[in-house]
């Protein structure tokens, strides 16, 4: 009953989604985690007015669905004369959405800080700057690393809601795919198996990083 | 061409809502029934038993919750199964909600010191007695409050079966915006009914996750 043979002329077109979702989602990543530890720092060490928006923005996008934002983006932003491309719409989306979960993430991390490690850098003479960078940060994202891996999978299995304003993802194809050929199910199932593989590669990649990134543990 | 007013778009909006609740409601109902079944698979330490949970988890959680929505839609339809947008819907929310909940139970269940199962044992307590009265009480207590805040992300998920078809806020939100032509206005609507839904759950998560880690 399965044809899979149906689906070979359209190679090209599953293999131009899935770099599409996989540069989107290396993108988004980067920008999104940046934002969010500025946002974290904003929130953990801000002034209360500025935690406060911080908190508000958190809040805001965590409680409401990511395809309603991108909506919200993608159809409301125009009428206000911001217009902006279907790629652009799905990346703002995305990191705004990455941005929202890890600034909570990373936050948790900076709150487990030691109270005695920002003394002992001030008295040893160092800036907030210095001591946030090369004291606290990355014991603080150690600590929540796992969480931060699997956020940022989350973000990228969500893009899938991206082909609703038809940028041409790995979803995309599947559709475009099965419109054609009348295959449905053996399209969605190949995508949901190359989403799936991309899930356990992302998970393979943030591992070796941050095995790079946390050896200094490690006495050479 | 007919003329909305405000009133009649938020009208609109809150008949679609209650599909969205309902459709919450049925999805976690049915994750936590499913998750129970593969957790209790879980624990029965049978070696094929808790590889097929482990699978069901990586499938479930490794891919798009859209992509589930369209295998249940679309595939169930291809082997002659007649489906509809509802059931598809809630199928695989529930798929979905199963595999996160039987995760976050686990940790729970985990963290429990090994002791208290070979305590147990040693007072006589059978399997299902330890369970009972030993490990679930504890398990419960820490479970709620992530189990309730994954409540949110079924909420949310509900939103992708627009996408099939389903009539719920965001399809509703789709709709009124093709026939009202003011998509800022219609999609803050929406984002504001569904924050109303959301925030209660996610406060509720932080409390009491609070209220028990300050008990330990």
């Amino acid at each position: 009953m399965l044809n899979f043979s149906d689906l070979l002329p359209y190679t090209d077109q599953f293999l131009k989604g899935l770099l599409t979702t996989v540069e989107l989602t290396l993108y988004s990543t980067l920008l999104g985690l940046i934002l969010g530890a500025v946002l974290a720092t904003a929130r953990q060490y801000g002034s209360s007015l500025v935690a406060g928006v911080v908190s508000v923005y958190v809040e805001l996008i965590r409680n409401t669905p990511f395809i309603v934002q991108l909506f919200f983006i993608f159809f409301g932003l125009p009428s206000i004369g911001v217009m902006l491309s279907p790629w652009q719409a799905g990346m703002i989306a995305m990191v705004i959405n990455l941005a929202a979960y890890s600034t909570e993430i990373i936050r948790a991390g900076l709150g487990t800080t030691p109270k005695g490690q920002w003394e002992a850098a001030k008295v040893l003479g160092l800036s907030f700057k210095q001591t946030l960078l090369r004291v606290v940060m990355v014991p603080a994202v150690e600590k929540i690393y796992p969480a931060l891996t699997s956020q940022c999978i989350i973000v990228m299995l969500g893009s899938a809601v991206l082909s609703q304003i038809s940028v041409p993802d790995l979803t995309y194809a599947a559709n475009l795919v099965q419109s054609r050929n009348f295959r449905s199910f053996e399209s969605y199932l190949i995508t949901a198996g190359l989403y799936l593989l991309l899930a356990i590669l992302m998970r393979k990649a943030f591992n070796m990083i941050g095995r790079r990134v946390f050896s200094y543990r490690v006495i050479k | 061409m007919i003329e909305f007013s405000n009133i009649d778009i938020i009208r609109n909006l809150l008949i679609a809502t209650q599909w969205t609740i309902l459709l919450s409601l049925a999805a976690f109902a049915g994750g936590i029934t499913v998750a129970l079944l593969l957790t209790a698979a879980r624990l029965n330490k049978t070696p094929l038993l808790s590889i097929f949970v482990r699978i069901y988890v990586e499938v479930f959680q490794g891919t798009p919750l859209l992509m589930q929505m369209f295998l249940c839609f679309f595939g169930l339809s291809m082997i002659s199964i007649e489906i509809s947008a509802w059931n598809a819907a809630a199928l695989s929310l529930t798929l979905f909600t199963s595999a996160f909940l039987v995760e976050i139970w686990r940790g729970c269940i985990d963290t429990l010191p090994k002791g208290q199962w070979e305590a147990s044992r040693c007072l006589g307590l059978s399997f299902l007695q330890t369970l009972r009265y030993i490990i679930l009480p504890q398990a419960i207590k820490t479970a709620l409050a992530p189990s309730i805040g994954f409540s949110v992300q079924v909420v949310k998920g509900t939103a992708l079966a627009s996408v099939i078809g389903f009539v719920e806020l965001t399809k509703a939100g789709s709709m009124l915006n093709n026939a009202t032509f003011e998509p800022f206005k219609v999609f803050t609507f929406v984002a504001i009914i569904y924050f109303i839904l959301c925030y209660p759950l996610s406060w509720t998560s932080k409390f009491l996750e609070k209220k028990f880690n300050a008990s330990r």
